[in-house]
């Protein structure tokens, strides 16, 4: 890797597609986990969150431990504890996972270029520890011509750790740092996906009109009809995506038609 | 320190639905090659996922929310780094609501 890594080095325009075929390298992984540490600050204050309030509800530290170490999915788990009861939801909570996951079903799709390449334990594994920010992160360094898997796994196991120490934290000490609901810190996780969105943008001839009718989409769904997670996100991503599908077909007609 | 039955069994529900949406998108894709279509919608869906991710949670921010979607977008933009952007964000928002 040497002159190519790190992250800040990450918009050269340099780089080349690495020649070999080998989709999964240390060097990927240690450039995957360096990236999830420039946004570690803005994922620490959600693990805060799930830790309070598992405690909050009745929740052990060692089974907050295995609900966040398994499930690994911030917006999923802090739906299912708002619906904990005693006994705990096991229907209620599986559904709330796989109805606010679904999300992440395009996420891994979208991925292909990458995880195409890699097979067994490598392509599963690195699946399971899939998360929005180390997508993101990946998705970025896909589009600058790198194809190495572990970049994906290193970013999101950083993450996963990050992760649990916060929620360590929060579980432990949550009700002394007593932080209100609407607070600023709790911005950080949306200003992360923000700054990311920076990141993947490619200019205005390929995600201006997309995006514009993803966001439309998705207010007119959670605002117009009231529908909760995960229809928003779903219908706004698969009509952006169309859109952006249809735009890139009548360009590649007109091509051929010149 | 105790693990009960009834929440690990609950725990382990939520693990497999989670997996199931990480790995179930890329296994249907891996198992049926899709038409060019779809994967032109493929190279468009991350982009869209968080501005469809986002917009409905900025539409119950308000205006100070905006405000502070505005700067983390402009400082991201000028200076590409993302730690630098949040912190910004965290600042400008928590500035914008009186710094209480």
């Amino acid at each position: 890797m040497g002159l190519r890594a790190g992250p800040h080095r990450a918009r050269s325009p340099r780089v080349t597609e690495p020649s070999s075929s080998v989709g999964f390298t240390l060097a990927g992984f240690r450039r995957g986990v360096r990236a999830a540490m420039a946004i570690a600050v803005g994922l620490a204050p959600f693990g805060l969150v799930i830790g309070m309030v598992s405690d909050s509800k009745g929740l052990s530290l060692l089974e907050a431990w295995v609900m966040s170490a398994l499930v690994f999915a911030g917006t999923a788990q802090l739906v299912a504890l708002e619906i904990w009861a005693d006994p705990a939801p096991i229907l209620g909570a599986t559904l709330a996972c796989l109805v606010i996951n679904l999300r992440m079903a395009p996420m891994g799709a979208a991925l292909a270029p990458i995880l195409d390449r890699l097979h067994g334990i490598r392509l599963w594994g690195t699946l399971a520890v899939l998360v929005d920010n180390a997508f993101a992160l990946t998705v970025a360094e896909m589009r600058q011509g790198r194809r190495d898997g572990a970049f994906l796994l290193g970013a999101a196991l950083a993450m996963w750790v990050n992760w649990m120490v916060m929620v360590t934290i929060g579980h432990s000490f949550g009700a002394m740092v007593r932080l209100p609901p609407g607070h600023p810190v709790f911005f950080a996780a949306t200003a992360a996906l923000l700054a990311l969105m920076v990141q993947i943008w490619r200019g205005p001839r390929q995600d201006l009109a997309p995006w514009i009718l993803a966001g439309a989409v998705a207010l007119l769904v959670s605002r117009g009809l009231g529908l909760g997670a995960p229809w928003p996100v779903l219908a706004g991503a698969f009509a952006g995506a169309a859109l952006g599908a249809a735009i890139d077909r009548r360009r590649k007609m007109d091509a051929a038609n010149r | 320190m105790t693990l009960r039955p009834d929440v690990l069994a609950a725990i382990l529900g939520m693990a497999l639905a989670t997996y199931l949406c990480r790995a179930g998108g890329y296994a249907l894709l891996r198992a049926t090659r899709p038409p060019p279509f779809v994967e032109a919608m493929l190279r468009h869906m991350p982009g869209c996922i968080f501005v469809a991710f986002l917009a409905p949670t900025l539409a119950g921010t308000g205006p100070t929310g905006w405000v502070a979607a505005a700067v983390v977008l402009a400082t991201q933009a000028a200076f590409r780094r993302l730690a630098v952007s949040i912190a910004v964000g965290v600042a400008a928002l928590w500035l914008l609501q009186g710094g209480a």
